[in-house]
Order: structure tokens, then sequence, then C-alpha cells
């Protein structure tokens, strides 16, 4: 008797399916940082220490604001499951290679990314706007003096072309010439850290898409939609899709789940818009924010479009004409 | 909504999940299982109406003895499925539902006596009336798990006409490999339990699919309907091997390329779908007179001797636990049917039913349950085109009447979302909720 309530004791008992995919979050998180570390090491190698610095600052202050905020502020649990990494690295990337004595301004870049537009919005899963995102808006916002002049000449540029204090602002309206589009797809241009590679950032990109952990249609639609309004509205598409922050936009911003649509008809209209949004901000707009404002505002309206993309459910067209033709009769 | 045609590409029948399939018995044949001291016969082990005991206290009983009649049309009889004394009737709870039901307990005496066989039908000479009377009085239901009594699948409402029959061999669910066996071993049965369901509902198209990770099936079966010339009403499918293949809408839609559409049921688009253990279930109630008492069962897992074995239903886990040489150490939780659909067992004194084909050990897991990220697996895993993570959210909050909106009620609870979803939520628990708490708010409406 007491052998047999041991054993009632042992088993469990729960809702079907007792079986799970071994996919985690965790590892989704993990998979997405190793994807963009090809950029990261390639902006360290063009710009050299401050890079390195920036990234790390971005990183660890990240990880702090989400430990003291699970902790103290809302008394949880806190648990290490890389997306305040990818944030803080996604930040990073989409800094300028700051000099060490601003480097406070990337952390509280990062206190903004992480406390704001993550925690007080319910944490992971949340939020409605893109972390990283929110971080550079409001580092652009706040110390745009600081973020203008620090870009610098990248490691091997051979180019002359953009000795401006910006390579972004307005540089989108004159054809480049090929060693110039060999230099925006290899990265040795001046630029956000980990924005200049067009190589490395498909690279990681193609990784998470091979993996499944991205949708393909997203960078494709993004980056088909900036190519060919670009071209129409008489840019040059190729500096278009190689230069900005573009690529890291589409492969690595748009895609991310929380704040972007549910079903594949909803992620398309999202990189639709998008483009769109990008082209028509970097043809009219007077910041050089063309890819972060886009995504920003396509956050916005991520909800309105999950709502009229709803997926069809198995057997509906059929019940739809048997109701016409009963109506009909 | 199509967009640019990309619900064309990756349509439903796309959906759906691809779990390891570990068929551990699938080269083991099957075998006679073990005779348990004392069965315990849940008097409903059907969808329907229970059943009304028809037997007293200490009476004597032989195998295949009528023990409960039939509560209605929608429901089956249940025979006695040893020989012995009826210790006692009484209520228990359902191990399938949950709920309290009539329990007949019979001491087994050892002897396996047969009570006296129904007289066998001749397919040619038999009238449908007379056959369809046989499936019922055999109380042959579907062993696929649904366990709808088969008479009333067999008899559909005037003006539905069944032009195409399906076989479903798919066994999708990982670990069972019953069905498998049954194909390999029965062939003959199962081609002969057809014809008996193609008279019945004088349809002369019928495909048996099977999915192609059974190849050894699928030529075999071919080469029989060769052997019996059955090539022009019979033709062997191969389905693609995903989760859920098996279930009745899927298949449809993978065999003939028709919805089934919502809220329906297979007969409205002229499909009839079988498994097959049912049909020779038929077959055997037909050609050899022999009611519904025992079925073929995969005992695997973390188990000892994993094997195919035939069960006397009443049997209790333990026993058959036993029989396959016990749980392994690692063991911690046990199924009634399979890891994606089964029903976890709280005790392994509880018998196995009609529907029950796997007794499935797994190894104690459990999962922390992670806010959503929205990564939308369960969307693309649905097989019905829902937003499995919309029900959770709404159920969570007790918004219930705004989950009909997106149409929860589609759900068939096959477990895909819950199997693919990275934050380990239970998805399949909230629908469930939100399912039974939707009826109740619209039972009251109605009311």
């Amino acid at each position: 008797m007491v052998e047999e309530k041991e054993n009632k004791e042992m088993l469990q008992a729960r809702t079907s399916p007792h079986f799970r995919s071994p996919l985690s979050v965790e590892k989704i998180m993990w998979v997405v940082v190793i994807a963009l570390l090809p950029a990261a090491i390639g902006g360290i190698y063009y710009f050299g220490i401050n890079a390195l610095l920036v990234i790390l600052t971005t990183v660890i202050t990240s990880i702090l604001t989400e430990f003291i905020i699970k902790k103290w502020v809302r008394k949880g649990k806190f648990v290490m499951d890389g997306s305040a990494v990818l944030t803080g690295l996604l930040l990073g990337l989409v800094l300028p290679p700051l000099e060490p004595q601003y480097l406070w301004m990337a952390a509280l870049g990062s206190v903004i990314a992480i406390g704001i537009a993550k925690e007080a919005f319910g944490g992971l899963g949340h939020n409605i706007f893109n972390p990283a995102l929110v971080g550079r808006t409001f580092m652009t916002a706040s110390f745009a003096g600081v973020l203008g002049t620090a870009w610098m000449e990248a490691r091997g540029n051979t180019v002359d072309a953009f000795t401006g204090a910006t390579p972004l602002a307005g540089a989108f309206d004159h054809m480049a010439t090929s060693m110039e589009y060999k230099s925006l797809f290899l990265g040795n241009v001046g630029g956000c850290i980990g924005e200049t590679s067009a190589l490395l950032l498909m690279a990681g990109g193609l990784l998470l898409i091979l993996l499944r952990i991205i949708d393909w249609r997203i960078p494709l639609f993004y980056i088909g939609v900036v190519f060919s309004l670009s071209g129409l509205l008489g840019g040059d598409p190729v500096r278009h899709i190689f230069a900005g922050g573009l690529m890291l936009g589409a492969f690595f911003m748009a895609t991310d789940y929380v704040t972007t649509p549910l079903t594949k008809n909803g992620k398309v209209i999202f990189a639709v818009g998008a483009g769109i949004l990008t082209v028509a901000i970097r043809k009219w707009g007077s910041l050089p924010e063309g890819v972060c404002f886009s995504i920003l505002i396509m956050n916005s309206v991520t909800p309105l479009i999950d709502r009229y993309t709803k997926p069809q459910p198995f057997g509906f067209i059929k019940k739809k004409e048997e109701e016409k033709k009963e109506v009909g009769k | 909504m199509k967009l640019f045609g990309f619900d064309l590409l990756f349509g439903h029948v796309q959906n759906g999940v691809k779990p390891p399939e570990r068929k551990l018995t699938e080269k083991k044949v099957i075998e006679k299982g073990p005779m348990p001291g004392e069965v315990i016969i849940p008097l409903s082990q059907h969808i329907g109406a229970p059943c009304k005991s028809v037997v007293k206290r200490n009476q004597e009983v032989k195998v295949g003895e009528l023990i409960g009649e039939p509560g209605g049309f929608v429901s089956a009889p249940i025979h006695s499925t040893v020989s012995g004394k009826v210790l006692r009737t009484s209520q228990m709870v359902n191990p399938v539902t949950g709920k309290p039901v009539d329990t007949v307990i019979i001491e087994t005496d050892g002897k396996d006596e047969w009570a006296e066989p129904m007289k066998t039908l001749d397919l040619k000479k038999a009238t449908v009336e007379e056959l369809l009377g046989r499936i019922k009085e055999a109380g042959i239901v579907g062993l696929g798990g649904a366990t709808f009594p088969t008479h009333v699948k067999l008899s559909p409402p005037p003006g539905k006409v069944i032009r195409d029959i399906i076989v479903n061999g798919c066994e999708c669910e990982p670990y069972i490999t019953s069905d498998h066996r049954l194909l390999l071993e029965k062939g003959k049965e199962l081609l002969k339990g057809l014809k008996i369901i193609m008279k019945v509902l004088s349809c002369d198209r019928s495909h048996i699919a099977i999915e192609d990770n059974k190849p050894d099936a699928i030529k075999h079966i071919s080469d029989l309907v060769v052997k019996y010339k059955l090539e022009k009403k019979v033709s062997v499918v191969s389905v693609k091997s995903k989760y859920p293949m098996g279930a009745e809408k899927t298949l449809a839609k993978y065999v003939l390329g028709k919805e089934v559409p919502m809220g329906g049921l297979p007969f409205d688009i002229g499909v009839l779908i079988q498994n097959v253990g049912t049909i020779i279930a038929i077959h055997d109630a037909v050609h050899k007179g022999k009611p519904l008492v025992e079925r073929v069962m995969t005992i695997t897992g973390e188990v000892n001797g994993p094997k195919n074995i035939t069960v006397r239903f009443g049997t209790p886990i333990s026993t058959l636990l036993e029989y396959c040489g016990g749980m392994s150490s690692t063991g911690g939780e046990v199924i009634g049917g399979g890891a994606m659909m089964g029903i976890a067992q709280y005790d392994l004194e509880n018998p196995v039913t009609k529907g029950t084909n796997c007794i499935l050990v797994k190894k104690k897991v459990d999962w922390e349950e992670r806010d959503c990220i929205k990564c939308s697996r369960c969307i693309d895993a649905c097989p019905m085109g829902l937003l499995p993570t919309k029900y959770a959210k709404l159920v969570k909050v007790g918004r219930f009447r705004e989950c009909e909106d997106f149409y929860i009620e589609n759900c068939v609870e096959c477990g895909s979302c819950t199997y693919s979803c990275p934050a380990k939520i239970p998805l399949v628990q909230y629908i469930k909720v939100g399912k039974a708490q939707l009826a109740k708010i619209k039972r009251k409406e109605g009311n």
C-alpha cells in the first residue's frame, strides 16, 4: 500500500502534448546574438578600440538594467535569457564609435532601451517598440551634436567619397563608383559600428533564415521595396540598400518577433510599409534616420496589421460559398 | 486572407510539425498480451450515451458476453473481455473523460472461455442492414482514439453521399506502431473489411493512406491490392510523414484536396475516414462473429521491453507495464495514447479502454512557462489555420467570448502549437479551458 502511494506521487500528469520541441527562447536569443557577431567583429576591426568599448558599454549596462529592474523593482526572478544581451548588442551596433568620454551616453541609451522601452511595458514579449531603436532615437534626440560628429574614417578606406560629418545624410542621391560599391559592401566606410558591412550582416541574416529563426519575407520585401522605390525616385538603389542601416534593420530589427506582426501576410505588409517609409524619410526627411524611424513607426501599427491579417481558418472558404448559395436559393 | 498567393504556397497542408518519430517497436511482431487477474470495464468507452449494465453481482460471464446495453443510437454495446465472475458494479472515474461512470469489475477465472460466437455473415448474401446491425452488435467504435460508434459513422444522414473512403494508416503520433504492425500482419483482413464498408456505403472508391515513413507497409498493401484484384477500387496513397497527418480533416485535404467546411464533418464533402484497426475489427465481427473485446496496443517509451500486444479492454495499466518488463528507472509520466494527444494517467490501476492505442512511459520533464515572444511558430504549425497564442492571451484574462471571433471552436487539440512553442506555454490547456468556458457562456445565453 505504501509502495502504491509512492508510485502515485511519482507520476506526472498534465495536459497533452507530452512532447516539446527542443527550441527555447534562450536558444533563439543566443543564436541571434551569434548571428550579429560577424558584424560586431567587423565594426571593431574597422573602427578599433572605441567600437569595442561602445559595444561592451551597451551590453553590460543592458544586462545590469534588466537585472536591477527584475530583481529590485519588480521583485521577480532574473533570467539570463539573452534578450538583454541582444538589445545591448543591437544598440551598440547602431551607434557610431563614440570616444571614451562619451560612453556614458551609450550607457544612458541602454538604460532607456531596457528600462523604458522594454521593462516598463512588462518585459520581454510585451514591448511595443524595438528597445534598441528606442534607445538610439533617445540618443539622437538628446545628443545630436555628439552623435552627428562622432563618425570616424574606417580602416582601409581608400575612397575619399565621404569626408563630410555623416555619410548618410543627403548622400543617397548621387551615383557611386564601383570602388564605392565595393567599400559599401565590405564595410570599410564611415558609419555606425555594425551598419557598415553589408556582407557580414547578410551572412548573419542568412544564418537566421536557414535556421528558420526569422522569416525570409521581411528582409526580402523590405530591401526589395527600398531598392525599387529609391530607383524609381531617381536615387541610387544600390547605395540605398548597402549604405546606412538598412541591412541591419531588415535582417535584425524588422524581424524582431515581439514588435512585428504575427502572420506571414502581416509580416509582408510590415516590411513593405517600412520600406516605403525608409525611402520617404531618406528623401524628404531632415534626419538621417530612415530605417530607425520607419521600423518604429511600423511597430506602432503592428496591432492594427495583426487585426486585419487574421488568418483564414481551415474550411472557411467553403462555408462562405455555401452560405452564399443558401442565400441565393 | 490571401495575399500575393502566399497562403497557397504555404497553405494549411504544409502546416503541422515534425516531432521525432521514435518508433521503437516497428519491427516487433504483435504478441498476445497478458491475461489480467481482474478487469475494470467502464460502461462508457465511446462518444455518446453510456451503456446500462445488464449483469449482476457474482454472475458468471464468458468472453464476449454482453455486459452493457447501448443507451441510445449514438452508443455501442460493451462485452466482457474475460471469463470469470462479476465482483461488483460501481461508479468510478472514467480515465478518459474524468467523469464518474458505471464500471463493471470482473475477476478472471483463468479459463478464458468464449461465449457462443455470433453467426458469421456472408458478404454477398447479407443485406446492408444486417451488416450495420452486426457492426453495432459487436460494439465497434473508431479505434484511432476518437471512439465514435462505427455503425453511426457508417449511416450518414439522408442526402449525404459518401463518394470516397479513406483508410487511415498514417499513425502520425510518435512512438505508436500498432497500426503499422496491423498493416503488415493483417493486410488481408483489412482489405476484406474494406469491402464490407464499401458494400455498406455502396461506394467503390477508396484510398489507403499510409505515411511514407512506413515503406514496407505501403509495399505490402500495394502487393495485396494487386493480389486480390482490387486495383480499380482501392488505391494506396503514400502521404507525407508529418504530424497531424492522421487527423481526419488534414488527411482528407491531403488525399483528395478537399477542405471539410468549418464546423462540419468529413461526410459533408462525401468522405468517410476509418482507422485500420477499426476496419479489421469490422472484418472480425462479420466474418468471425467476434465482438470487440481486445485491440492491438503499443507499450513503449521508458519500459524495459517495448512491445506491440493484443490487450483485453479493462486491463489495468500496471499489468501491461509489468508484462513489458516494467517501467525503467527513468520513467515518470505514463500516458494513455500518444505523446501528442494522449492522456496522462494519474493512477496505474486505471484500465485501458477501446480508444487506448498506446501506453507510453516518458521521462519526467518540467517546462517553465515564459511570456509569449510572438514568434508565431504556433500559428505556422496550426493545421487548422488558427491563432493559438491569441487564445492563450484571451483565456489568461478571462475574455472567453472573444475567443469565438478567432474561431477557437475549430481547434482539434492536436498539440502542434504547444509542441513548437519556444516559451513552453501549454497552449492546448488554455484552449481547452477557453472552449469549455465559451460553451458554458453559450449555454447560458441559450437558456
